[in-house]
């Protein structure tokens, strides 16, 4: 609901001095161990600076507008560094909320004989910073999230390593579930080390997918047209005969691509590829 | 190779000895892909040209019509007894032609400039004329 | 951060879909998407653009930056006033053997974004909007 007639981005910016030292206070008593006083006063600057320039912009009440992005950035650093440090959500939302004690005390005081426009102002106030207080919560779930999902493609990028097997030949061992995500990091890894090393063929070995079915199939046709698109031809090993049994069952076209059974016979038949030979110079022991 | 078209409305295609070299340095519109496709069949024919070696190491987007222009290059070349190579793609373009669905079966790729004449040279030699069956 | 709330584009031209292509561009790297990412939404809405022109007779593409929370994304939305299309469901299925058709513009573009919505039906115009979000 706009309130025209509010006040409050005014008397904040008009007050900002006092209102922000007795606020700054109030934050490092009730301030959790992990916080530092130094970090706290920046971000409680901050705070109070973007919030007035977004109040004077945008008066509609909702802090999802354009005018508050700064704001909410603001609040997403804020709740990233709290969730890194180990303090609860609550704690983090507590910053926003405890803004309202600074704010309405001043607010008393400017409205001290008109109790409409003081409850008025109270309500706008207490809208915008319970949205940006809830805000922050969902910052802190968020930036949580993202720390795994992070994490969680590093370990993908770990599990899908490109091996550079002899000058001009990759190999891409893979190990577990192909998947749309896993297809993605695949491609961007073996393409920029095609791009790197200068090679001509890449090695996909399959020994540890443990079913092939459609989806998989077209994944690694994927992969296979994309390194073919850079100049690679790949050649896709480790194909068990169940494998082979199913990709027959299902109609799987891989298209032309070579195939073998291990890496070891698809490595010689690279080698051949790119003109040299394995040979045994020593007898059989 | 003027044709009365305003500059940056054209494409230069050098000639090098049997060989043909373009290479796309601009952001090109539908138009000049026509273009382009219209001026290397013609200089196909013109010089004899054996082979084409098409560079879009500078492209950052290669959509639908561009890799179907180079599709198209790529036949009619083959018709005319060339042969062409497309280097030079990068990463993030081959993984949206990937993922548009556009997997260019019929064009030869090579990595770089070096390694698409280097190609177009052992499939020369390798068949004197370019009957040989396609990979 | 996005350069301005909301950039409409018209697109009369085959340079039009140039500046598209340019301004997603510009869109996508002021937002933060990866390099893949940001190829694929410019192809996409290179796609998107080419059918507007050449499908729709001319039309519109407006890009604005979305919020969810603290997700970013980008949203391109590609309106024309021209035929519209009779069976959107057949126009979606890649027929880019049929020359004639809306190829893989459609569909590609689907595929290439987080989000897509169409709304067309025959002397109604298009309407397409697709996301991507980082």
């Amino acid at each position: 609901m706009v309130d025209r007639q509010s006040r409050l981005a005014a008397i904040v910016r008009q007050h900002e001095s006092p209102i922000l030292t007795d606020w700054i206070d109030l934050l490092a008593k009730s301030g959790g161990r992990t916080v530092d006083r130094a970090e706290v006063e920046h971000h409680a600057r901050a705070f109070v600076r973007l919030l007035v320039e977004a109040m004077e912009v945008d008066a509609t009440g909702k802090t999802d507008g354009r005018a508050w992005t700064k704001m909410r950035d603001l609040l997403a650093d804020i709740s990233a560094s709290r969730a890194r440090h180990g303090s609860t959500p609550s704690e983090t939302a507590s910053f926003v909320f405890s803004f309202k004690e600074p704010l309405f005390a001043r607010l008393q005081q400017e409205y001290r004989s008109d109790a409409e426009s003081l409850a008025r102002e109270l309500w706008t106030a207490t809208l915008l910073l319970d949205q940006l207080g809830l805000f922050t919560t969902e910052a802190f779930r968020k930036s949580r999230e993202d720390i795994i999902v992070r994490q969680q493609r590093e370990l993908l990028e770990l599990s899908t390593p490109v091996v550079s097997l002899w000058e001009g030949i990759l190999a891409v061992p893979l190990i577990g579930t192909l998947d749309s995500e896993r297809t993605q990091i695949v491609m961007e890894s073996l393409l920029q080390r095609i791009v790197d090393t200068g090679a001509s063929i890449a090695i996909v070995d399959i020994t540890g997918v443990p079913t092939v079915d459609t989806l998989v199939a077209q994944h690694l046709l994927k992969t296979v047209g994309a390194a073919r698109l850079m100049g690679a031809e790949c050649i896709i090993s480790g194909i068990r005969p169940q494998i082979a049994q199913t990709i027959v069952h299902l109609g799987v076209d891989l298209g032309g691509v070579a195939t073998k059974a291990t890496l070891a016979d698809a490595f010689v038949l690279a080698m051949g590829r790119v003109g040299a030979t394995v040979t045994r110079t020593a007898a059989r022991a | 190779m003027l044709d009365g078209k305003p500059p940056g409305e054209r494409i230069p295609i050098l000639k090098m000895g049997e060989f043909l070299l373009v290479t796309i340095q601009v952001e090109m519109h539908d138009r000049l892909v026509m273009t382009l496709q219209d001026e290397l069949t013609h200089q196909i024919v013109l010089h004899r040209a054996r082979g084409v070696l098409i560079d879009i190491s500078a492209l950052e987007i290669v959509d639908s019509f561009i890799g179907r222009a180079l599709g198209n290059i790529a036949n009619m070349a083959r018709i005319l007894d060339a042969e062409t190579v497309v280097v030079g793609m990068r990463p993030a373009v081959a993984i949206t032609l990937i993922e548009l669905g556009l997997r260019l079966e019929g064009v030869r790729t090579a990595l770089n400039a070096e390694k698409g004449m280097a190609l177009i040279r052992r499939r020369l030699g390798q068949t004197g004329d370019l009957d040989g069956p396609r990979a | 951060m996005a350069p301005a709330p909301d950039e409409t584009i018209g697109i009369h031209s085959d340079e039009d879909v140039v500046r598209v292509r340019q301004v997603t561009r510009q869109w996508s790297v002021a937002l933060g998407f990866s390099l893949v990412d940001q190829t694929k939404i410019v192809t996409a809405a290179s796609e998107l653009a080419r059918n507007t022109l050449i499908h729709g007779g001319g039309g519109t593409a407006r890009l604005d930056e979305l919020t969810d929370g603290s997700r970013r994304g980008l949203r391109l939305t590609f309106e024309d006033k021209g035929p519209g299309i009779a069976d959107v469901s057949q126009a979606l299925r890649d027929g880019y053997t049929s020359g004639s058709g809306l190829g893989l513009g459609l569909g590609g573009a689907r595929r290439l974004s987080s989000t897509f919505d169409i709304r067309s039906a025959p002397g109604r115009g298009t309407w397409v909007c697709i996301t991507r979000w980082k």
